[in-house]
């Protein structure tokens, strides 16, 4: 229920105030707010930076001379050495580490992605469902929703973890099976005011049913909170995922994430301050980003100054 | 409520303790001592961590040195019989609990039947199932009247065993064999464990638990041997992040670590010299290998497997606290078991060497580049487990191996392995539960349980039975080895390295000793300021 | 007022109910049971011990047994700990969690609304930047490694503070648990502050009344401050049980008695007594928390009634 970065309640504020907005939210608003977007500096900046940290981690693996998994069997717990190429030093398994953080990057970013559109995807169809039909399936819809936000849901995450295993999927699908609740609150206020519109009404007119009407006339006009949703989303993701990693309930080896390398170094910050420092350094870096793309994105969505 | 009160009885308790000992500051030892205990019942713990507040509090008939050797505790002395098979103690005039009642003969034989008792359900109970129908009556199948353990009078106890057994002073140090306060227990039912009425006969007493964060005990005036008890109060802490642990060791607040994470062994080292213990362990770091997967049902390919192991980086490199490597079952050291390690041929080859006989192994055995092994490698969760877990299969990739690693927390691990649930290696360890060898080839028995891998060899069998019936030591020995060299020829498992114990103790502490069994009673101990 | 909370408590009696019986189904369905462990039991031994906590019994009757049980509020013995019930634990282990939390979060609350009240005073100008670093420390750092680099920086090295620890009350152990625990908080408090702050500063009224001559603190204090705390109150509810339940890493590197370590080791071990009775006290917890919350932000915000 309380979201790590606060989104939950940064969004229902906005989507109150959406929902008080009687203006159209039609494409207009994307041209308009991504020419905002680009105006902001800082946003514009962490999308590069974002962009390029994608690229080096899916394309970067190619061009490291050791694998994730090679053991160097003459370098164990090296410091960055040039002349080995091992940029960012080996662990305790003789692993390099620049190739364990490329992989630990990707890792961190499908999972943050993969749990994102889960989440998004159960709270898209979940909200526009109970906002639709209202009356009493909205009650006992969103009466559901109000039970899973009193529960405490890291404990939830932890018990799915540990009962169904490591695999990353599950570990995707368990973290995006419990976002989605604020999605899906927002989604249904932005449906109930939807639904009334000359647009809806026509379709409905022409006989189209119900499912129709809510996935091509209603979901793609919910791109604007969907959107600032993700981009939140995602840091706490990551967060969360390097929390479980702490647990020692992360990814399984020879998969790596960020959080697990952050934890592994963590304990060793004196003696071999490298296996921290680097994998730290990439995930401020990406959480920094997106944290200001994600301020970007809300100020320039925001219907206010509209 | 009713724990607030709880508490402050016993501080108050403490506090009079304290003031009793007399002297004008009291030395506390703040010991860093590991995962919450589960209970202080000594028939209900199963670990180190509550064997070493347990044994502070209560003795037995035996006790540990400074060196973890037996020697006589409540007992004043003993005999045994010429067969081996009577053992009679004399227990000390002055053993007494710490509320002042007399330690009886009736005490210990209380405590032996509610430790066999099937309703205790106590873990441990097979550890004395040397005494004569313990076993049958732990399973129900006889009263247990009919354990082999007889009260002669107040101060005399006699057991009778069911074979020789020349471990079995040594098994009666165990807290399996601890006295409990019969009055105290008859009293108050399963609650004479809370701090309020606990009594016990040991050098200290227990005067606070307060769950995860600490247990405070403080020496106890009754104790027979007080007088030369130096630490007036003992505090058990309880934390599971090692690594915090060490942080407060360096920031002066525990005077001993009973761990510290490996990879701060150099920091230590370089930065406290002289303060981290590693020292032999008897135990056994291990792969069970599943001899019901039809692969592995060749031996050359589970020679090949094990002779591909580099256990000489193992320990130094990848672990970093120089963990000796393991060719053999039984660790050196070992009582009873006067011989060098158990050491294979190829394992004075040089490393390239033995990779290259080991690949003619797996090709003879049909494996090729294009035709490869496919392994499980189980391990439960933990840092150096998976290192190993990783190095290893690392090593077994050239000789055509794909190996995929498999991790899952203790209990899950655990019931796959004894369900025979893995798929081609498990990770196993064993500490050694008394000092004898037997207790390590147990493990590789036909019909027993913690014969994970399922290992079936009727001529081992049949040595273990034949050992436990000989009372020469010499040839037992000699028997016992023969039955090791069989299990290890034909790899029964990969034994990888022999366990060290890890401790750091401050340089204040003195009396402490490394030992095998790596037991450091608190009474031997003392502290400078 | 007070049939709206009746009605609240009422309706959580199912949302108790529902959070019981799934965490019940979910430890039932994980492979592993309390008793495996490194040294497995003999079968024998296996089987008194489970008859011992009615784990032999078919899995509707233990599912009765407990909640009978829990009606009478007995939470059941725990199988990881025989010498305190589950109820006792949790009870040793409630005021400090408590009394953590608290402290927490009113440290939290008040560095949080102070900072982003400042940074929204001096929007875009150093003390804002600063202000926000800060905050963005607070969020982009794990709580685990800020914990261990605290621990290390004041306990080891500059020997300020404990390194751990918990005595008895004592305020130097207190401070780095509490500073690491409400960090993220505070810094989540001091951007919804300053978001609504600068919001605030930028209305009408504000402006009038500046234009009106008032002095400046003034107008902060009477006419912007208050408009600007509601949708932080609103964050307070969530925000205090994410604190109470998140107590788990500090617990963890500083050593301290909490409850929230309970959790994941028992969900490890399998204690199933354990594990269900921590979550029925964080549910019931965070019920009463949100009743709260409500019920203060009904009476600050008249346009919320009690529906």
């Amino acid at each position: 229920m309380a979201g790590l970065t606060g989104k939950d309640a940064v969004l229902t504020a906005y989507a109150e105030k959406l929902a008080n907005l009687d203006a159209p939210k039609g494409r207009s608003l994307s041209q308009d707010a991504m020419r905002r977007l680009f105006a902001n500096k800082a946003a514009l900046v962490s999308l590069f930076v974002m962009v390029g940290i994608i690229i080096i981690a899916f394309v970067g693996p190619f061009f490291v001379p050791w694998g994730v998994g090679q053991v160097d069997w003459t370098a164990f717990r090296s410091p960055p050495d040039l002349e080995k190429a091992h940029y960012f030093g080996t662990d305790q398994n003789g692993r390099d580490l620049l190739a364990r953080t490329l992989q630990g990057t990707q890792m961190s970013l499908v999972v943050a992605l993969v749990a994102t559109l889960v989440s998004v995807v159960i709270g898209v169809i979940y909200g526009a469902v109970a906002g639709y039909f209202g009356g009493k399936v909205d009650a006992v819809m969103m009466r559901f929703v109000d039970v899973m936000y009193a529960l405490p849901y890291i404990l939830f995450v932890i018990i799915l973890v540990v009962i169904f295993g490591r695999s990353p999927i599950l570990l995707f699908i368990g973290i995006g099976a419990i976002e989605w609740l604020t999605m899906a609150r927002i989604v249904r206020g932005q449906t109930i005011s939807l639904k009334e519109r000359e647009f809806v009404e026509a379709a409905r007119a022409s006989g189209a049913k119900p499912f129709t009407i809510i996935m091509r006339h209603i979901v793609p006009n919910l791109a604007g909170p969907v959107v600032i949703y993700a981009t939140l989303t995602i840091p706490e993701i990551i967060i969360t995922e390097s929390f479980l990693s702490y647990l020692g309930l992360g990814v399984q080896e020879p998969l790596t994430s960020l959080g697990t390398l952050i934890s592994d170094g963590s304990s060793v910050a004196e003696v071999m301050p490298w296996l921290l420092v680097f994998p730290a350094v990439v995930l401020v870096t990406m959480l920094l980003c997106l944290s200001y793309l994600g301020d970007g994105l809300r100020d320039a969505l925001d219907p206010k100054d509209r | 409520m009713q724990f607030r009160t709880v508490i402050k009885g016993g501080l108050l308790a403490g506090l009079m303790a304290l003031a009793m000992s007399g002297s004008a500051l009291a030395v506390t030892l703040h010991s860093f001592n590991g995962g919450e205990p589960a209970s202080l019942d000594p028939h209900r713990v199963s670990g180190d961590w509550e064997n070493r507040i347990v044994g502070d509090y209560i003795e037995g008939l035996m006790t540990e040195d400074a060196h973890a050797e037996p020697i006589p505790g409540q007992a004043s002395s003993y005999t045994v019989s010429d067969d081996g098979l009577v053992y009679t103690f004399t227990i000390r005039d002055d053993a007494v609990w710490s509320d002042g009642t007399p330690v009886t003969a009736q005490d210990f034989d209380f405590a032996f039947k509610r430790l066999f008792d099937p309703e205790t359900a106590a873990d441990y109970a097979y550890l004395q199932y040397p005494i004569k129908n313990a076993e049958a009556a732990n399973a129900g199948d006889v009263p247990l009247d009919e354990v082999g353990i007889r009260v002669i009078d107040d101060k005399t106890i006699e057991f009778t065993l069911e074979a020789p057994a020349p471990y079995f002073l040594d098994a009666l140090t165990h807290y399996t064999a601890y006295p409990v306060p019969r009055h105290v227990v008859e009293q108050h039912g399963s609650e004479w464990i809370r701090p309020e009425n606990i009594v016990g006969n040991g050098a200290y007493q227990i005067v606070e638990w307060i769950p995860n964060s600490h247990i405070r005990a403080v020496k106890s005036e009754t104790y027979y041997d007080a007088e030369n008890v130096q630490i007036d109060e003992v505090v058990y802490y309880s934390m599971d992040d090692i690594s915090a642990a060490l942080a407060r060791y360096r920031a002066g607040e525990f005077d001993i670590l009973t761990d510290f994470p490996a990879d701060q062994y150099q920091l230590l080292q370089d930065q406290y010299p002289g303060q981290a213990h590693v020292a032999p362990f008897l135990g056994l770091y291990y792969y069970v290998v599943n001899h019901n997967k039809e692969e592995l049902a060749d031996p050359n390919v589970r020679q090949a497997l094990s002779m591909s192991i580099n256990r000489e980086i193992i320990g130094p490199d990848i672990l970093g606290t120089g963990e000796l490597p393991a060719y053999g079952w039984v660790p050196p050291g070992t009582a009873n078991y006067d011989f060098d390690e158990y050491r294979p041929d190829w394992a004075d080859l040089e490393y390239g060497e033995r990779v290259a006989q080991a690949i003619s192994l797996m090709e003879e055995a049909g494996y090729s580049a294009s035709n490869r092994l496919n392994l499980q490698l189980k391990y439960n969760t933990n840092e150096n487990h998976r290192r190993i877990a990783v190095a290893i299969a690392a090593m077994w990739e050239p000789l055509y191996v794909d190996v995929e690693l498999f991790n899952s927390e203790v209990a899950v691990h655990y019931d796959a392995l004894q369900n025979n649930d893995f798929d081609g290696v498990g990770r196993a360890g064993w500490l050694m539960d008394y000092n004898d060898a037997i207790n390590m080839l147990e493990l590789l028995r036909s019909d027993i349980g913690y014969n994970y891998g399922r290992y079936n060899n009727a001529e081992y069998d049949e040595l273990l039975r034949e050992s436990a019936l000989i009372t020469d030591m010499d040839a037992r020995a000699e028997v016992l080895r023969q039955a090791e060299e069989i299990a290890m020829g034909e790899t029964a498992g990969i034994p990888i390295y022999y366990y060290v114990s890890k401790n750091v103790v401050s340089p204040a502490i003195s009396g402490y000793e490394d030992n095998a069994k790596d037991i450091h009673r608190t009474r031997w101990l003392s502290k400078s300021e | 007022m007070i049939n709206y909370a009746l009605r609240r408590v009422l309706s959580a009696l199912p949302i108790m109910l529902i959070a019981i019986t799934v965490c019940f189904v979910i430890l039932r369905l994980a492979p592993g049971g309390p008793f495996d462990g490194e040294r497995p039991l003999p079968p024998t031994v296996l089987q008194n011990v489970m008859a011992h906590y009615n784990l032999d019994k078919p899995l509707w009757e233990q599912y009765w047994i407990y909640l009978s049980g829990v009606l009478r509020g007995d939470l059941g013995p725990s199988m990881t700990s025989y010498d305190f019930s589950v109820s006792q634990l949790l009870a040793i282990g409630m005021p400090f969690t408590l009394m953590l939390g608290m402290t927490a979060f009113v440290f939290a609350t008040a560095a949080g609304m102070l900072a982003g009240a400042v940074a929204a005073v001096y929007q875009n100008k150093w003390p804002d930047y600063l202000l926000v670093l800060a905050v963005m420390i607070g969020l982009i750092i794990p709580n685990f490694l800020m914990a261990a680099l605290l621990q290390l920086a004041f306990g080891v090295h500059l020997k300020w503070l404990p390194a751990g620890g918990w005595p008895g009350f004592s305020i130097p152990h207190l401070i780095l648990p509490v500073l690491v625990l409400s960090w993220p908080h505070a810094a989540r408090i001091s951007r919804l502050m300053r978001g609504s702050m600068i919001e605030t500063l930028g209305t009408n009224y504000v402006r009038t009344a500046r234009a009106k001559g008032l002095g400046s603190r003034l107008v902060l204090a009477r006419h912007a401050l208050k408009p600007a705390l509601i949708p932080v109150v609103s964050y307070l509810g969530p925000g205090l049980s994410y604190l109470l339940t998140g107590s788990l890493v500090v617990e963890n590197v500083f050593g301290l008695p909490g409850i929230g370590r309970y959790f994941v080791n028992a969900a490890l071990n399998r204690d199933y007594g354990l594990v269900l009775g921590t979550t029925i006290f964080y549910v019931v917890l965070i019920l009463i928390l949100n009743l709260i919350v409500d019920l203060v932000y009904a009476w600050l915000d008249p346009k919320v009634r009690y529906r």
